[in-house]
């Protein structure tokens, strides 16, 4: 199994990104995600400034992917996601249907984001045939549905014919919403924001009145309050999934690139006290098994 | 512009065809319908019974088949498209590819329309789900009335939106929050906020609310306890009690409707399946005669002020809000 560092889902100043960066390129993920696919309107680094990057890390020989906006809603969203779709050197991750569209239109291949509603091998086998390369399992799926998935995709000639990706550790995204939670949380309009999640780099909590770690608000993203860690699930993974991702929120998540390359075969196991893996074992997403 | 009305049982369906709906939409009782709720939808008998019903009436009926199917039992949403031709549905109402793909090969005669959970915000989506022949897309609640007006430019497909109801604040069909917290969501089960995890408990500090255990609220008692739909309730951030998601209040765009009307928006879709058949019979009531009166002349259109008062009282928390529609994003 090869391991992908996602994009930066959080909103941190350019120096940040580039320092994160600067580490993560000599880490020892297979796959880098970059780009932003949260808001439009964070523009610390511009498209040209991640294909910039892009380029730079993938002469250490990494294979980049830009990853796209989830939610569209402004024409002009859809016009930087046209030039995303069009970036002519490095695949791109759908995360929407209307990038699957920009891209097979144009016979281009892609990977088919999270965000995506692919639930079945007949979603698998229509996206395959418009391109897609790599398909990343939406999170609230289990390792059951996977295996029925996997199931089905022989039965229909396509197992092999693209990789299989997992969300493995990190936050995961739960939710896109019409409003911007963190601009709300500090009472202003989403029209004003004034950019105000880039003082929240790892986003703001959302707990219960029981003190509950709940959700965490990153813009219009709702993010599990929880990180998933799926450290000790990786030996069941192995015949089922290609690639595992782990989601930054800090430049220690990168550490844990290093800590699942040496349990991949479950020979380094770690706890994973106040994390949770609900979702792979079939149980609600926030509980922890094991 | 047609008035589009839930029928989450053959009361409500009598109900909403009486008062004048256009249409009416439905579902199955299973999981491939993302009202799916105990108590809830319809039988076969009760299906021949409301598809007579409304046909005999002039009134269309929609079927929902819209949650993603499973895996390893596909067949059943492959049935479920073969069951509302059989029943003669003149719509289908789908989200999952797989269904959509289904429908479109097997039953080509059969209209389609993209379900709101199949998350279509921008021209170049709904031009993604186009090849399996859908005739209208019903939008999500998340765009904003100039959003709703830029599609209709960029698109031939018509258009349906949501005029009335529960206001779900996330792009619908895109939620997990459900199933972060009971392992069951709109997409799989076909249900938020299951009602098997809902327990209410009396205590000193007030009422409170959990689902799956999880506190989503706690009510005094000069508070109006709302169904503990999680996004809806109140939780702590950095010290502040707070709706942090979403205000328990309801979509009303009675008066947008001149605004809707000239647009070219071809159906107002009322939710609320869930509802009672009362609810279903008051909303279509005051629903018809505004869409009656916006008809006659959009430019002379106003909202009664009894229309208000009657939506009032069906609207969850009381308080009702334009929603996205109100914002000036472009």
């Amino acid at each position: 199994m090869k391991l992908s560092l996602g994009n930066l889902l959080f909103f941190w100043p350019q120096q940040q990104v580039h320092d994160f960066y600067d580490h993560a390129k000599t880490s020892i993920a297979d796959t880098l995600y970059l780009g932003e696919s949260v808001c439009s309107k964070r523009r610390e680094l511009k498209l040209n400034d991640w294909l910039e990057l892009g380029k730079d890390i993938s002469q250490q020989g990494k294979q980049v992917v830009l990853s796209s906006l989830a939610l569209l809603e402004a024409k002009s969203e859809l016009a930087v996601l046209k030039k995303v779709c069009d970036n002519g050197e490095f695949l791109v991750e759908a995360n929407d249907f209307a990038a699957v569209h920009l891209l097979s239109s144009q016979h281009i291949p892609f990977v088919a984001g999270a965000s995506l509603n692919v639930y079945n091998q007949h979603d698998l086998q229509y996206l395959y045939k418009k391109g897609m390369q790599r398909w990343v399992m939406p999170v609230e799926l289990s390792k059951d549905w996977l295996s029925d998935m996997i199931e089905g995709c022989k039965e229909l000639g396509i197992h092999k014919k693209f990789e299989i990706e997992v969300y493995g550790f990190g936050h995961l995204p739960l939710a896109y919403g019409a409003r911007c939670f963190t601009a709300r949380s500090e009472n202003r309009p989403k029209d004003d924001c004034n950019l105000c999640c880039i003082n929240y780099p790892q986003g703001r909590h959302i707990d219960s009145q029981e003190g509950e770690e709940l959700f965490l608000m990153n813009g219009i993203q709702t993010l599990s309050g929880k990180a998933q860690n799926l450290i000790n699930d990786l030996p069941h993974m192995q015949g089922l999934v290609d690639m595992v991702r782990i989601n930054p929120h800090s430049l220690e998540s990168l550490t844990w690139l290093t800590l699942f390359k040496q349990n991949m075969q479950g020979k380094a196991p770690v706890s994973t006290k106040d994390y949770c893996n609900g979702y792979w074992h079939k149980i609600p997403g926030m509980s922890l098994v094991g | 512009m047609e008035l589009l009305a839930p029928a989450g049982s053959l009361a409500a369906l009598k109900a909403a065809v009486d008062e004048g709906a256009d249409a009416v939409y439905l579902g199955f009782k299973d999981d491939t319908n993302a009202r799916h709720f105990a108590g809830l939808n319809f039988n076969d008998r009760q299906l021949n019974q409301g598809v007579q019903y409304a046909h005999d009436h002039n009134a269309h009926v929609h079927v929902a088949i819209n949650t993603f199917a499973h895996p390893n039992r596909a067949q059943v949403w492959f049935d479920g498209v073969k069951h509302a031709v059989d029943i003669g549905a003149n719509v289908l109402i789908a989200s999952n590819i797989a269904v959509l793909e289904y429908a479109a090969t097997h039953f080509p005669q059969l209209e389609l329309h993209l379900s709101v959970q199949a998350s279509a915000t921008s021209s170049a989506a709904i031009n993604f789900f186009k090849p399996f022949g859908i005739k209208r897309v019903v939008l999500p609640r998340v765009l904003s009335f100039q959003q709703v007006a830029n599609l209709k430019q960029d698109t031939d497909l018509d258009l349906e939106v949501f005029a009335f109801g529960s206001l779900c604040i996330m792009a619908e069909g895109r939620c997990y929050l459900s199933s972060y917290m009971t392992g069951e969501s709109p997409n799989t089960v076909g249900a938020c906020s299951p009602a098997k995890y809902v327990r209410w408990n009396d205590t000193e500090q007030g009422l409170e609310s959990r689902l799956n255990n999880v506190l989503i609220d706690r009510f005094q008692e000069d508070e109006k306890a709302g169904y503990p739909t999680l996004c809806k309730g109140r939780f702590n951030v950095d010290g502040k009690i707070t709706h942090a998601l979403e205000e328990p209040t309801s979509l009303n765009t009675l008066e947008l409707l001149p605004k809707l009307y000239k647009l070219g928006v071809c159906s107002l879709k009322i939710e609320g399946r869930q509802r009672s058949p009362a609810y279903t019979r008051q909303v279509t009531r005051v629903w018809r005669q505004a869409i009656d009166s916006v008809m006659k002349n959009p430019d002379t259109f106003h909202t009664q002020d009894s229309w208000n008062q009657q939506l009032a009282q069906l609207s969850e928390g009381s308080q009702t809000t334009l929603g996205a529609y109100a914002r000036q994003w472009q």
